[in-house]
């Protein structure tokens, strides 16, 4: 596990090196990151113009949603998101060379033209949040305090594996990478908004089916005082951790599984 | 001898899923790849692995890093299961696949050499040992900053050479390792192969379809054809059990009919190719065709290790005609 850090660590910083060889360019992209993803806040905003209240939320409540899902979303896509381009390592070939290696496949996938642009997005997630936790009305306890660092890293660990999983799917069928998006993009998007704007179905399938409710509703509800729609038992909005590790086992058996399948391309 | 490379009875299939025009239904049809294959290989040998395309070499390479899961029988390399132990086997191969590279496409060939250095985690003396060795030999030095997708093939097969060498494997896995290179790289390159295998006692698998390669590094000689290993042996037992007799090219003055008296294969207006009988020296015959006729040049053709293995085939298929 050190050994995979350690790689991940050393494949990610020459990559950042590859890409700072054209500073101007990596400005403008982190700038361009910087830009489109503070455009999607401001959406936040123009809602509370007209109302000041969404979905019995508060704005700075809706900002704490907002915050702690593009936090976990953002670490998590930087890190692990390019397995998603998995898929173009199996019809290059390049897959074989990445076995050939003494690393984890996955951490050679992970950390493949990683670059510090997708810190654009992590920049503004933690300004909302920030701002968030400064005009919270909420009585800090220490339960409180400690839930929001747990959910934080919790939602890194469940979006990672979705991401994952989704990679997976690529061993099966090279073309399913917009499938994935809509679990991993698309996961972000309902995350960042309080879930009871939706069907309670679509909120059971959201924590029973793909675990995105515990990225940050479950425990948000808990934070802030609010009313579970589902009205499930307390337990459950701590139960973060232990849905983030029991969604990377699934995910490392998965991906094993579909390392194992790997048929390679003719030569 | 220690056994380094063991196949028993090791097949691998491909399922094939496919639709037929105006049908939705797809239908499944299983492609043996490899099949029955069972070999052993030294510690120290070169082994030159010969077959025509789609024979299954480049899956018995596959399955022999690890890369594939073989569907049945059992493989050992260096001890270990590839499939299984593939971490660990990695340390101890280095593969050259040919067309493709192993190299980071987009990053400069010192920034893949110096991460290969860190993800072998090799020692930073012999490293550099090493690193100046390959460049050196293989004239890599003026290329060390260009990024490998700007390198030409003859370059890259270099870089990917340097790259599959930096970590001393004891078992080298090449395909095709001289294509696209000029004689003078052609012969560095097969010299440091021998150095390597006789100073370190590196054990060699090569395919190629280059002779010279085989002639000039193979103590032994495979050859594999539909999944099943087909031959067996030195390069003088291969060229022994299907004789392919050298050939005489001749440019007379003019085009004629063919030449009497001796066994004319090809004609191409005034140029003709004659075998030379096993047994019999191309002086005599040529000193009989001049005597005949208006010989304007000549050349003697070896066979190729392609006339060579496909006339194997050939002969499994037909035996009692060459008989």
């Amino acid at each position: 596990m050190v050994d995979a850090v350690r790689a991940y660590c050393l494949l990610a910083r020459t990559w950042t090196r590859a890409a700072a060889q054209y500073p101007a360019s990596l400005a403008m992209l982190t700038l361009s990151q910087l830009v489109i993803t503070g455009m999607d806040a401001v959406v936040i905003l123009i809602v509370f113009q007209h109302t000041s209240s969404y979905a019995g939320f508060s704005l700075p409540e809706v900002m704490f949603l907002y915050g702690t899902s593009g936090v976990s979303f953002a670490i998590a896509n930087s890190t692990i998101g390019t397995v998603d381009q998995l898929g173009q390592h199996i019809r290059a070939g390049t897959f074989d060379a990445i076995l050939l290696r003494p690393v984890p496949a996955l951490v050679q996938v992970a950390a493949d033209q990683f670059s510090p642009r997708r810190l654009g997005k992590l920049v503004q997630a933690v300004v909302v949040l920030w701002v968030a936790l400064a005009t919270l009305d909420v009585d800090w306890t220490a339960s409180r305090i400690a839930l929001v660092p747990v959910m934080i890293v919790s939602g890194v660990f469940i979006f990672g594996a979705i991401w994952v999983l989704g990679a997976t799917y690529q061993f099966f069928a090279v073309e399913a990478a917009e499938a994935m998006n809509a679990a991993t993009y698309g996961g972000n998007f309902v995350t960042q908004y309080p879930l009871s704007i939706l069907s309670r179905d679509a909120i059971r399938a959201l924590t029973w089916v793909i675990p995105l409710a515990f990225v940050n509703w479950l425990p948000a509800l808990y934070i802030l005082d609010q009313p579970d729609p589902l009205g499930l038992p307390t337990p459950v909005q701590f139960a973060s951790p232990l849905v983030a590790l029991v969604l990377c086992l699934i995910a490392a058996l998965v991906w094993r599984a579909g390392v194992r399948r790997y048929r390679s391309t003719g030569s | 001898m220690e056994t380094v490379i063991e196949l028993v009875d090791v097949a691998k299939t491909f399922t094939r899923r496919h639709r037929r025009p105006g049908s939705l239904r797809r239908t499944r049809t299983n492609v043996p790849a490899v099949n029955g294959l069972s070999f052993t290989v030294a510690a120290g040998e070169v082994v030159g692995y010969l077959g025509p395309n789609g024979a299954g070499k480049s899956t018995t390479v596959k399955m022999l890093t690890g890369i594939l899961v073989p569907s049945s029988g059992r493989i050992r390399v260096a001890g270990l299961e590839p499939s299984r132990q593939r971490s660990t086997l990695a340390r101890r191969v280095g593969a050259v696949f040919g067309q493709r590279t192993t190299l980071w496409w987009d990053l400069p060939l010192r920034d893949s050499f110096q991460l290969i250095r860190h993800l072998y985690r090799l020692d930073p003396a012999r490293y550099a040992c090493n690193l100046d060795q390959l460049v050196e030999l293989l004239g890599l030095g003026e290329l060390l900053d260009v990024p490998v997708r700007q390198l030409s093939l003859g370059q890259r097969m270099r870089g990917d050479l340097a790259a599959a060498l930096l970590h001393d494997p004891a078992i080298l896995y090449l395909d095709e390792p001289t294509i696209g290179l000029d004689v003078v790289s052609k012969s560095a390159i097969r010299q440091f192969l021998l150095d390597r295998n006789r100073t370190q006692g590196t054990t060699i698998l090569l395919t190629t379809h280059d002779l010279g390669d085989v002639e000039r590094l193979c103590d032994r000689v495979m050859v594999i054809d539909h999944g099943r290993l087909a031959f067996d042996g030195s390069l003088e037992a291969l060229r022994a059990l299907v004789p392919v007799p050298r050939l005489l090219v001749v440019d007379l003055a003019a085009a004629g009919p063919p030449m009497a008296g001796v066994e004319v294969i090809r004609v191409d207006g005034p140029r003709q190719w004659v075998t030379i009988p096993a047994g019999s020296s191309a002086a005599a015959l040529t000193a009989r065709l001049m005597a005949g006729y208006d010989v304007r040049d000549l050349s003697v053709e070896e066979p190729s290790i392609e006339d060579v293995v496909h006339r194997l085939y050939a002969g499994h298929a037909g035996a009692a005609r060459t008989s």
